[in-house]
């Protein structure tokens, strides 16, 4: 009866065509992009098409106390959209506007919804760029991305997308709006609001609007992959290049057991029995690309690496090509892919790489280790299959010890995914009681009623 | 048992999916309307909802999986290689097993289950299509005077005063054949761009090519399949194969996106487990090509001498490039004409919103998919669009109609075609000059 008030209400608010109750039309929102998680069936989804409307569903959502699930494209792998508790799936894709770009400022003002590869489009038109770029730019949200701190592959030189938020709107838990930050490079007004709500996964309030930083883009960049017979040797290089003052754009990992998968893939003439490979681009100003490539090869020539540079963009392509391919290429090994990005320090990445192949010797998994070398952001992924559930239990086991293992090594449970609900019950292993209580504190203090994304990061 | 008979034989294309969520870069349909149940990876979880029993046989289901293109541009772009147009084609067929067809297509399919009574009913069409159909203006297409079932707000091609089968003679011969091919038409050409289908041959011929133009081949029976009625799809299937065993040929010649299709992977996923048919469906799919495709290919393509200066760009259908693979070919054939200019459109290979009955039922969806194709044309300015497909043709006619431009549109083979055609009118020229010149040197 209540939810029937609700849906009455909604659609008085925002009109009959955003709000949608079918069954048919509420199992299309049940799930998003990560694996092995429980779902759950919402009670009515909603489209808004501008902040007022979002602030009209946020304030029934209170009258209801009803859970809002905020949604860009679905696809984080933390489990962060799945509706809980029933409730809202709040989809906020036709909020889809970019509102400015000021090359003065060097800033764009868009709606939550815009695709990121959109933004990125339309400000190369003004040579310049939004560097935050996750495998996902082309369908990610800039709404998503920035409640998920999103990383990529640029990490290293450029940082992730936290880096690039200046401003934000935000609706509020109670339906009010508050806007922080602005088009300035300084400003400490205040606490800083504007880094409390990138990476809040939805929880602490609803990103209405974002004003993002803007760079210059690289005018030339120069790519190259080094092969190595030794994981140590692939780590010295990792570190010799960064203590030669040069640091990339690009510096991916990828070991032997993705080598093998990519190869049998696609065919590359990848070195089968390489236990790594580095893919390394550098960018800038055309001179100071060919000093850095040159340093570049020298590190890798004295750590007995076998370097090939890109002479071209087709060949950059190829090799890059490889690098692209290692998620699909395990994805194709099985139906489930567990896909986790466990973090440790730089100099940590062989003892990491090497802990996850244990583990993946113990419980008998198939587990390919990938990633951001350069910022010791990796991906170990794991294939299975969630009918399996003798194995799925071993996974389980398995993804505690990688966990585990990160935190040792001084590193995070995740470098850019987020909590959701997937790593929830690993956050005290690095948070402790009383970063729990204070990370509760700060839920409770902006959303009391538990209103907004219920159960996910922490669960009050 | 295919998955077109049973919609559990598609778990295992439904397991593939890792629900990454990629497929929505790339979907024209999701692009319009950015809900998750019209995107590959919401209708394969939705799939799997009504194979589990969550989700019953619903009229809101069944309105779900007919939004699709079927352009297979979310295969195309699936790191976990998911043929998602599979797995909504098993769907359609479930539904309509188990809910039946709406009826006026329960009608249109039971006529096409019998050729004779579909060629009486399309002749008998092309001559009553004045009463409900009025021409606009000055140009060559009708709009619907009457709501005959059509959106009022479509324009379309007429039907044409005689199909191409009645025009055209069974074997078009020429002097020492190096190969000896079947021109599988389907209905498009057939019925409507009649000129096209006198193009095909004209441009095989030219090339030494010996063309059998069988009368009673029927139409390949795809928009039936897209509609889910797999028995009428198969007695379609068989008898355009029993046709087409009767002669002895080195190819079978289409020029749609859909025709090909239909050889080349339906008809043998159709009789997959028929023992009288599946051999010759899979026989007839290493055989079958698009015109362009056996030029270059097969047939040692004769590059024109006359010049036909034109500034053109080329749309790829969906069926053609990612359903059969054919990109490079027909832009082969396009280049190889001299004097012709190919500017590539941004997105040549998106689909132009058309997909057969798709544009009928969904027009306005359709309309606004198609509208960014026709932007992406105008921002060349070609002179003459080229495609490979009548479907696709039309669609596109269509569109910079509404955009208020006039570029024609044709199939490859046309502009092919008139280059040949010019260079034997050039040559006979040449000839009469010269005896010309001969009989001055006698009279002189
Ligand atoms: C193939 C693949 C590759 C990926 N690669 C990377 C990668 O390299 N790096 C990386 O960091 N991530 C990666 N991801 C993860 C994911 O793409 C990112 O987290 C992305 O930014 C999520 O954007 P989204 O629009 O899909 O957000 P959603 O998944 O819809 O939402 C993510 C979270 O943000 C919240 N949210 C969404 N919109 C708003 C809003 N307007 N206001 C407040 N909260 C909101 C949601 O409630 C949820 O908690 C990858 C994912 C896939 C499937
Ligand atoms: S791209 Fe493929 S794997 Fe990813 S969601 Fe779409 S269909 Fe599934
Ligand atoms: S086939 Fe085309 S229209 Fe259908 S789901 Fe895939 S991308 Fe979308
Ligand atoms: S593809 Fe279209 S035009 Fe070609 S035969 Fe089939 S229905 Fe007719």
């Amino acid at each position: 009866m209540v939810v029937k008030d609700l849906i009455k209400e909604l659609r008085q608010a925002i009109g009959k065509n955003a709000v949608k109750t079918e069954k048919e039309d509420l199992e299309s929102y049940t799930f998003d992009a990560t694996p092995d998680m429980p779902t759950g069936l919402p009670d009515v989804v909603v489209i808004p098409e501008s902040t007022d409307h979002v602030q009209a569903i946020v304030t029934l959502a209170n009258k209801y106390n009803v859970p809002v699930y905020t949604r860009g494209s679905g696809t984080n792998l933390s489990g962060g959209t799945i509706p809980l508790k029933k409730g809202i799936v709040m989809v906020m894709l036709k909020m889809n506007k970019i509102l400015e770009i000021d090359v003065e400022n060097l800033t764009a003002t868009s709606e939550p919804g815009v695709i990121i590869a959109e933004l990125n489009a339309a400000v190369a038109e003004h040579g310049l760029m939004y560097p935050p770029d996750p495998g996902s730019v082309d369908t990610a949200t800039m709404g998503g991305s920035v409640a998920e701190c999103s990383g990529g592959l640029r990490g290293l030189k450029y940082g992730v997308t936290k880096h690039y938020v200046m401003g934000l709107e935000v609706v509020l838990a109670n339906g009010k709006i508050m806007t922080c930050g602005g088009k300035t490079v300084k400003n400490v007004s205040g606490y800083d609001m504007v880094k409390l709500f990138v990476g809040s996964e939805g929880t602490l309030g609803i990103i209405t609007k974002i004003i993002s930083k803007l760079i210059p883009a690289p005018e030339a960049r120069k790519t190259a992959t080094a092969t190595f017979t030794s994981i140590d040797d692939a780590a010295q290089t990792v570190s010799g290049i960064i203590k030669s003052k040069v640091i990339p754009a690009t510096l991916e990992i990828m070991d032997n057991v993705t080598i093998k998968t990519v190869e049998n893939f696609l065919h590359l003439g990848l070195p089968i029995d390489a236990e790594a490979i580095l893919v390394i681009e550098v960018d800038g100003i055309p001179e100071v690309v060919e000093k850095e490539m040159d340093a570049v090869a020298r590190v890798c020539k004295a750590n007995n690496g076998n370097l090939k540079i890109a002479a071209n963009a087709a060949e950059r392509d190829g090799l890059l090509a490889a690098r692209r391919a290692a998620l699909p290429a395990l994805a194709q090994l099985s139906p489930t892919t567990v896909l986790e990005d466990a973090t440790v320090p730089r100099s940590k990445v062989p003892d990491m790489i090497r802990a996850i192949r244990a583990v993946a010797e113990k419980y008998n998994l198939t587990i390919g280790t990938f990633g951001h070398a350069g910022d010791g952001n990796l991906h170990p992924t794991i294939i299975t299959d969630e009918a399996n559930t003798d194995e799925m239990a071993r996974v389980h086991k398995a993804v505690d010890e990688i966990f585990d293992a990160a935190i040792k090594l001084g590193g995070t449970l995740s470098g850019e995914h987020g909590i959701g609900i997937a790593k929830q019950k690993y956050l005290l292993n690095e948070f402790g009681e009383s970063g729990i209580e204070a990370l509760k504190a700060v839920k409770r203090a902006l959303d009391p009623d538990n209103i907004l994304n219920p159960g996910k990061v922490v669960t009050i | 048992m295919s998955y077109y008979d049973l919609l559990e034989t598609i778990n295992a294309e439904i397991a593939k999916c890792m629900k990454c969520g990629n497929c929505q870069a790339v979907c024209p349909i999701y692009k319009e309307d950015m809900a998750e149940w019209s995107v590959a990876r919401g209708k394969i979880k939705l799939a799997k909802d009504l194979l589990e029993g969550r989700l019953d046989y619903t009229p809101r289901i069944e309105e779900i999986f007919s939004l699709c293109l079927t352009c297979q541009a979310c295969a195309e772009n699936c790191p976990c290689g998911v043929r998602p147009d599979k797995i909504i084609l098993a769907a359609r067929a479930a539904i309509a097993r188990e809910k039946g067809l709406p009826t006026i297509k329960k009608y249109i399919f039971n006529v096409l289950k019998h050729p004779g009574q579909f060629k009486a009913g399309m002749r008998l069409g092309s001559t009553l299509q004045g009463f409900g159909l009025k021409k606009v203006n000055d140009t060559d297409f009708v709009k619907p005077r009457l709501p005959i079932g059509l959106d009022m707000r479509r324009v379309i091609r007429p039907l044409a005063p005689k199909s191409l089968l009645s025009q055209v003679s069974e074997v078009t011969p020429v002097e020492n054949p190096k190969a000896r091919v079947v021109f599988f038409t389907g209905c498009m050409l057939n019925y409507i761009y009649t000129d096209a289908g006198h193009a095909v041959i004209k441009a095989l011929t030219a090339n030494d090519i010996e063309v059998i133009t069988p009368k009673d081949q029927h139409c390949c029976g795809i928009p039936v399949i897209m509609s889910g009625d797999i028995e009428t799809a198969r007695r379609i299937a068989r008898y355009n194969i029993d046709v087409l065993s009767r002669y002895d040929c080195d190819a079978v010649i289409t020029h749609c996106g859909t025709g090909i299709d239909a050889w080349v992977h339906h008809y043998p996923d159709l009789l997959e487990n028929d023992p009288d048919y599946a051999d010759k469906a899979r026989a007839f799919s290493e055989k079958a090509y698009d015109v362009s495709q056996y030029l270059v290919d097969r047939g040692g393509f004769r590059k024109p001498a006359a010049a036909m200066n034109r500034t053109v760009t080329y749309h790829d259908p969906c069926h053609m490039v990612r359903g059969v693979g054919v990109s490079t070919q027909p832009r082969e054939v396009i280049q190889g004409i001299p004097g012709v200019t190919l500017k590539e459109m941004k997105k040549p290979d998106r689909c132009c919103g058309s997909a057969g009955s798709f544009s009928l039922t969904h027009y306005a969806l359709s309309s606004k998919i198609r509208d960014k194709k026709i932007a992406d044309i105008l921002a060349v300015s070609p002179d003459m669009v080229l495609t490979s497909c009548g479907a696709c043709r039309m669609q596109i006619e269509e569109g910079l109609y509404h955009a208020g431009c006039a570029t024609p549109v044709h199939h490859v083979a046309e502009l092919l075609a008139s280059a040949y055609e010019k260079e034997e009118t050039a040559d006979k020229g040449n000839q009469r000059a010269h005896h010309k010149t001969a009989a001055q040197m006698v009279a002189g």
